[in-house]
């Protein structure tokens, strides 16, 4: 029977203590007068519970700028990010949930940028990923799909972007790259042949920043193509979208 | 009286001026206490400040079912996986793929007894989409339940593969969100795509085709 017992307590408490360990959250403690719970993470769902100062509350996660907590007696609600900074950690210091970098852009690393544009009369649709490398100077990788009226085709490049004045509300940028352009004629032209050249690129825009994470993001390109023919050609693009940092 | 009064408050301010100075010299000057040595000398440890590890879920990623009508090929049914990142509490932004089942014929098609799309006869489609809450609040389903819930609209560009070619498409649509748990919504959407074909009929026609999803997204 005991036997039995230690067998059981063997295979049962593995199980159930990653549920206790699940519970470390971080801890706050309400500073205000009161802290207002919301249904959801967003301005438009109502408030339904209130917890008083003094208490304590555990932060389970986050979603953009709302905080789910759970209050000692088990109550989650959504608690935005600016009331979240009337609260302090357990030792009794600032709360420590204050994005430090939050209007701080020169401070993130990772962006991710769609754009919809005109590439020498085709239309594009760009995705963009770029990496902060210091303050200035970014490494882009782009990846464009190309649908015109007489060939469709892809097109990628990676660059490295100039920013000289990252903390400006519009700050233009200078980019200098080079890439890969595929072209294939539409099937319903006479056929010519497909074709795949390098490219160099040479790019000028500007990023307006709209929140503290969100911007809309402007820019021209000339590209260069380096065929084997008797010329080589030059493409314009411009394009606008959204960009956004991580 | 006049000039009594001034006397009285002249004395007084005398008084006032005279009593400063006398508690200014009782007290000792600043530099004597910097200088002599401090009774406790401070060994306060630097307190470490780490930000904290908070799981983050602003990613929302899902597949989705409906029904999509095709201009001149009929409606099919539809298959697709719809992901979205969530930058602010009212925005983000949408990716979508989707491919529809066997399209049906034209009527052209039919009679002339020929094949326009070849032998792949799907609706093939992605976009990247921006889209803002418009309405976020509380759905109510009887007296019970409340779930959270959000009317959106979104616009964007991709591109369809239908027939021979690959077309540039707009798009724009709207959806009703409801949250059955915090990681799990359902997702009621409506799109339509626009684009342009020039092999249904031989010269460029706009088509806008649309259509009717209800999509399960998870949270992560």
């Amino acid at each position: 029977m005991r036997q039995l017992l230690l067998i059981a307590a063997l295979v049962f408490v593995p199980l159930v203590t990653p549920a206790y360990g699940k519970t470390s959250h971080y801890e706050a403690v309400v500073a205000e007068p009161f802290l207002e719970l919301h249904t959801g993470p967003g301005r438009g769902f109502p408030v339904f519970h209130v917890v008083d100062k003094g208490e304590q509350i555990a932060v389970v996660k986050r979603r953009t700028d709302w905080f789910q907590v759970r209050t000692r007696t088990g109550i989650e609600g959504w608690v935005s990010l600016d009331k979240m900074a009337g609260t302090l950690d357990t030792a009794g210091g600032p709360s420590a949930l204050d994005d430090a970098t939050a209007d701080d852009f020169a401070g993130r690393r990772w962006e991710m940028a769609l754009a919809f544009g005109d590439l020498d009369g085709a239309s594009v649709i760009s995705v963009n990923g770029a990496y902060r490398l210091t303050r200035n100077l970014s490494a882009e990788l782009q990846l464009g799909d190309l649908s015109g009226g007489f060939s469709d085709g892809w097109l990628t490049t990676v660059a490295l972007v100039h920013q000289p004045f990252p903390e400006w509300r519009v700050s233009p940028f200078a980019a200098l790259g080079t890439g890969v352009i595929h072209l294939q004629p539409k099937a319903t032209l006479v056929s010519a042949e497909d074709r795949t050249d390098q490219v160099g690129q040479v790019g000028l825009g500007a990023r307006i920043k709209v929140s503290k994470r969100f911007m809309f993001r402007a820019e021209y390109n000339s590209y260069l193509t380096f065929t084997s023919r008797d010329n080589n050609e030059e493409l314009d693009e411009w394009k606008a979208g959204f960009a956004f940092f991580f | 009286m006049e000039s009594r009064l001034r006397v009285l408050l002249l004395t007084g301010l005398m008084a006032a001026t005279s009593g400063c100075s006398l508690f200014g010299r009782d007290e000792p000057p600043m530099e004597d206490v910097s200088a002599s040595a401090p009774v406790i000398s401070p060994e306060v440890e630097r307190r470490k400040i780490r930000t904290p590890k908070i799981d983050t879920e602003n990613f929302e990623l899902g597949p989705y079912w409906g029904l999509l009508s095709v201009e001149d090929f009929g409606t099919a049914s539809l298959l697709g996986a719809r992901a979205k990142y969530h930058v602010t509490e009212s925005l983000f932004l949408e990716g979508t793929f989707g491919r529809s089942a066997k399209l049906g014929k034209t009527s052209g098609e039919v009679l002339g007894n020929f094949d326009l799309l070849g032998p792949d006869r799907t609706y093939q489609y992605y976009d990247l989409s921006v889209g803002y809450k418009l309405l976020p609040g509380e759905t109510f389903i009887g007296s019970r339940w409340a779930f959270n819930s959000a009317l959106y609209v979104v616009g964007g560009a991709g591109q369809t593969s239908l027939g021979p070619d690959d077309q540039f498409t707009l798009t724009f649509g709207a959806g009703y969100q409801v949250l059955a748990t915090d990681w799990l919504a359902l997702d009621f959407g409506v799109r339509d795509h626009l684009f342009d074909v020039d092999f249904t009929s031989g010269e460029n026609k706009g088509t806008h085709n649309i259509e009717l999803t209800l999509g399960i997204n998870f949270f992560f």
